[in-house]
Order: structure tokens, then sequence, then C-alpha cells
């Protein structure tokens, strides 16, 4: 006897068209799940988001290569853990937007609030106006550009990834960071414990060139930026410190 | 965490709605706070008349006859307008310490909210729609308020742990955040002569306040000294007779965000309070840098 198994699987429903989820008529638990709904492969590749006013979490835990445009400004987490998706807030975001990013891309067209970019391990989150304080604080292998200006505290132990400003930075830029790379343009209010100025090299002109093309950053020049960095002397345990503790 | 906001008008036009649109932003942000909430609202003032805002655990027992007892014993007309467990007192202005002195003995177990010519404070445990409900605060008029939903840390949920805290005649304050050193400054604050009701960090940082301007400082000044006095984390929100300030302490891990039209000046702890303000779209939306005191008067 000839066994088959061609039971119908059910027709995917193609769909080419914008998802549009208008979160003033649908909750936010109902646009995440069928955000995480998303297969490989799907056609559903383009979403875009009403009426946010400020909601938590939008569009976190994407890990689909499809685009979301949310349209106004949204709270805390916006974007959180992505993986591979092109997420567009059309507005500003809360504190915690892109944390933990894995790969992909956010672009804020407004401002961030704190800890924009926090923990980030990849992808590019470019910030077009100010990100508040905190801006990547632990990155972890983010490239973050913003804009505007960050504020004090920004890249706290910052450990790899690319942090861009192409305005000023706040206090204690850098404090206790590791191996991050941190380019800006204008004047830095303070640097923290064992971050210091670096030598622009060839090879950090061609990164940052690369980096703010990648965010679309036109009409400035990498050598308008001064690097900042690690002074590696927080690394080991020295006893001639034991006194501070 | 706890939510605070506060609500500026400059358009006179607005001034009937300030209530309703106060109370919209503060349930808003119910989910920041559900054990207590409370709001101050600054409303018109009528010549020498001062109101004075009181609570009782026994409204209908305390608050019955009150004005004919209190009329009595400071020697001017009194009137009383009971809302739930509070009331608002009008009287002459220059009845109110007297007043005062009186409830304390006709009516122990009173307690006052706050006391000015334009303010008036209601708080209560519950969630912020119970309590804007409870007092009708979406129909009242006025210039200004500020608003408070707690999730309690320092002390206990109760009415008298809720915000806003009356700082002064006419002043009061909303905080998010705890503070650390709060023991220490509340027995500082004691050796000066000052009394408590709670064991509450917000009180503190409002009887803070009261205090250094009762040493002749403006309240710009004395929310300056909190920036080097008060250890922890907080982001305040006063109120005032004409206007009122926001500052954040110099880490500002305690959420902000305030905006601006031609119509009014609006703080939030998250955006989602102001998402509904009228021409929201257009206003200029920006976060208060910490360590720095802003203020708007009219």
């Amino acid at each position: 006897m000839n066994i088959s198994n061609l039971a119908a699987a059910p027709a995917r429903e193609v769909d080419f068209a914008k998802r549009v989820f208008d979160l003033a008529k649908k909750s936010l638990r109902e646009l995440n799940q069928a955000l995480h709904h998303l297969t490989p492969g799907s056609n559903e590749t383009a979403w875009e988001v009403l009426n946010p006013k400020g909601s938590h979490s939008v569009a976190v835990g994407v890990d689909q290569p499809i685009s979301v445009d949310v349209r106004g400004s949204v709270g805390y987490y916006c974007a959180g853990m992505n993986v591979g998706a092109a997420i567009t807030v059309h507005g500003s975001a809360g504190p915690g937007v892109g944390e933990n990013m894995m790969s992909g891309q956010i672009v804020v067209k407004g401002d961030a609030s704190q800890y924009a970019g926090a923990t980030g391990r990849g992808g590019l989150l470019v910030i077009e106006g100010n990100a508040s304080s905190r801006c990547g604080i632990s990155m972890k292998g983010i490239d973050i550009v913003v804009h505007g200006n960050i504020g004090h505290m920004s890249a706290f132990m910052a450990q790899s990834g690319n942090l861009v400003v192409l305005g000023d930075a706040g206090d204690a830029l850098g404090d206790s960071i590791y191996e991050a790379r941190l380019f800006v343009r204008g004047k830095v209010e303070s640097l923290g414990a064992d971050c210091i100025a670096k030598e622009m090299r060839p090879e950090h002109i061609e990164l940052l060139q690369g980096l703010l093309d990648r965010a679309g950053v036109t009409g400035v020049k990498p050598s308008e930026f001064k690097r900042y960095g690690s002074a590696r002397t927080l690394y080991n345990f020295n006893i001639d410190n034991a006194d501070a503790y | 965490m706890c939510g605070i906001v506060g609500l500026f008008l400059k358009d006179k036009a607005l001034e009937p709605r300030l209530g309703a649109m106060l109370s919209e932003m503060l349930v808003l942000l119910t989910d920041r706070g559900p054990d207590s909430a409370g709001i101050a609202i600054y409303g018109a003032t009528a010549g020498n008349e001062a109101k004075i805002t009181i609570q009782s655990p026994r409204p209908e027992r305390d608050f019955r006859g009150l004005d004919v007892d209190l009329a009595k014993a400071v020697g001017a007309p009194v009137s009383v307008a009971v809302k739930s467990t509070h009331a608002v007192i009008r009287t002459n202005s220059d009845k109110v310490d007297a007043a005062r002195e009186a409830l304390q003995s006709l009516r122990p177990d009173i307690r006052i909210m706050g006391a000015g010519e334009a303010v008036e404070i209601y708080k209560e445990v519950g969630l912020p729609e119970a309590v804007v409900e409870r007092f009708d605060v979406r129909s009242m008029t006025g210039t200004h308020g500020i608003g408070h939903t707690r999730m309690a840390t320092e002390s206990a949920v109760t009415t008298m742990g809720a915000h806003p805290f009356s700082t002064g005649a006419d002043q009061c304050l909303v905080h998010n955040g705890s503070l650390s050193n709060h023991n220490n400054v509340r027995r500082e604050l004691v050796r000066e002569g000052m009394t408590f009701e709670t064991e509450n960090d917000t009180e503190v940082a409002a009887a803070y306040l009261s205090n250094r301007m009762a040493h002749g400082k403006n309240l710009g000044e004395a929310l300056e000294d909190t920036l080097s006095d008060l250890d922890g984390f907080f982001t305040f929100v006063v109120g005032t007779k004409t206007g009122f300030g926001v500052v954040r302490d110099p880490i500002a891990c305690k959420p902000a965000v305030m905006a601006e039209t031609d119509q009014y000046v609006a703080f939030g702890s998250e955006y989602r309070a102001l998402a509904n303000l009228p021409g929201i779209e257009n206003a200029k939306v920006w976060e208060p840098e910490p360590a720095t005191v802003y203020f708007w008067e009219h």
C-alpha cells in the first residue's frame, strides 16, 4: 500500500501590499504576535504601524528581514532585540530604543531618550535627532550614529562596536570603556574614567566613512571627528590603586 | 516607578478643560503606579479669600457643622465645600493660620492637604481613574496643575503618603524617584522645628523646599539647592500660585518629557501622557536636561 501525505497544506495568503496595523484599533500584543509569527520567506515584508502614541515595546523581537514603519512617537524599548528587520520610527523614541539589537537597522527620525542601543550586539541604529543620557551603554558590537548630541554617561562600559556622534557629547563619555570606538564631531563635555582621545589613523577614517555612508549622512567628512577609546589602564588590577577601594 | 504630570496653560480658552486634560494625562500613566493618585489644581483666586483643602478618614462625622464651628472659632465667615473624603474651606486669607489651629482642636482627625489662594489638592489610595472620578477633577477649571500616580517604595500606601505634598502656601510637589538621605534630612529639618506626617521621602523633599524658602530663597533657588542636598533619584514637578517648575537629579534615571505650544507647557513621565494633547503633533517636545531647573510663570 502506498502511503502518501498529500493532505493539502493551507494555502498561504499571498499579500504583497503593506500590512497596516492601527494601534488605535488593535492591541500592541496583536501587533507583536503578528510580527513574531512571520516565517522565513514570508511575503509580508512591509509593515506600517499607526497611532503608537508612546506605546511601549513596539515591534520588539522581530526576527525576519522585513521593514516596519512606525508613524509617530513610541515609548520604552521600541525595536528591542531586533534581528535583521529595518525599523523606522517616524517620531521620537522613549528609553531603550533598540536595546540588545542583534542585527538589522533602526532609524529614529526624531530624538531618542536614555540608553538608546544599550547592550546592542550588532546592526545599525541611526538617531536623526538627539540621543539622551547613557546612549550605547554596554554596547557589544552595535553601530550607533547620532546626527545630534548625546547625553551624559554615554558608552559607559562599551565593549565593542562604534558610536558616531555628529554633535556634542555630555559628561563622562566612555567611562570604563573596553574596546568600542567613539567618534565625536563636536565638543565632549568630559571624558569618563579610562577614556582618552586617540589618533585618527587611515583605517579609522575608512571605517567612519563607511558608517556615515550606511547611515545616509552626507556633507560631513570623517576628518572632522575625534576618536576616543580605552586607555586600557582598568583592565588589570593595579596594586597601587588598592587604597582607593 | 510612579508617574507624574504637569500642565501649565498659556491659552485662557483651555482653562475650563484643565481638570479634564490633566485627568486624562494622569490616567494614561496608570500602569506606572497603581497604589494611590493625587492632583493639585490651581483655580481662580477671589480677592482676599483663601482655601484650605482638608481630608478626613470619617468625612460624615468631621465635615458636619464644620463651617459653623470654624466661623465661630476664627470670627469670620467660613464655607466648606465637601468632595468625598476631602473638603475645601474658604475664608479670609488672614484667617488661615487661625483656622488651621482651630481645626486641630475642633476636628483632630482632619489632615490638611494644602492651603493657599489658588490651590486645591486631592489625593487618595486607588487608581488614577478612581481618584479623579471620586473628586470630580474632570470638571475643574484652572490655570495649571500637577498630578501623580504612585508606586510606593519608601513608605506605606496611605492617603497621606500620596502625592502631591504641600510645600507651603499655594506650593506643592510631586516626585518620581526615591531619596536615599531622607532620614538624615528629616532629622535636620525636625531640629529646625518642622513637623512631618509620614515616613515618606517626598514629604521630606517638600519640607526641605519649604524650609529653604523660609530662609529667604525663592523657589528656583530652593530647587537648585536640592541638587546638592538631596541624594537619590528624583524628578520633581512643583506648582506655585503662578507657575510650575521641573528639576531632575544629575543622574536623571527617572524619565521626563516636556511639550510646549502656544497654548500650554506640559510635563509627563512618558510621552504617552502627552500624546492626546491638542496640537501635540506640532509641539516642541524635548527631554529636560539633568540638574537643570525649568520654570514657567503666568
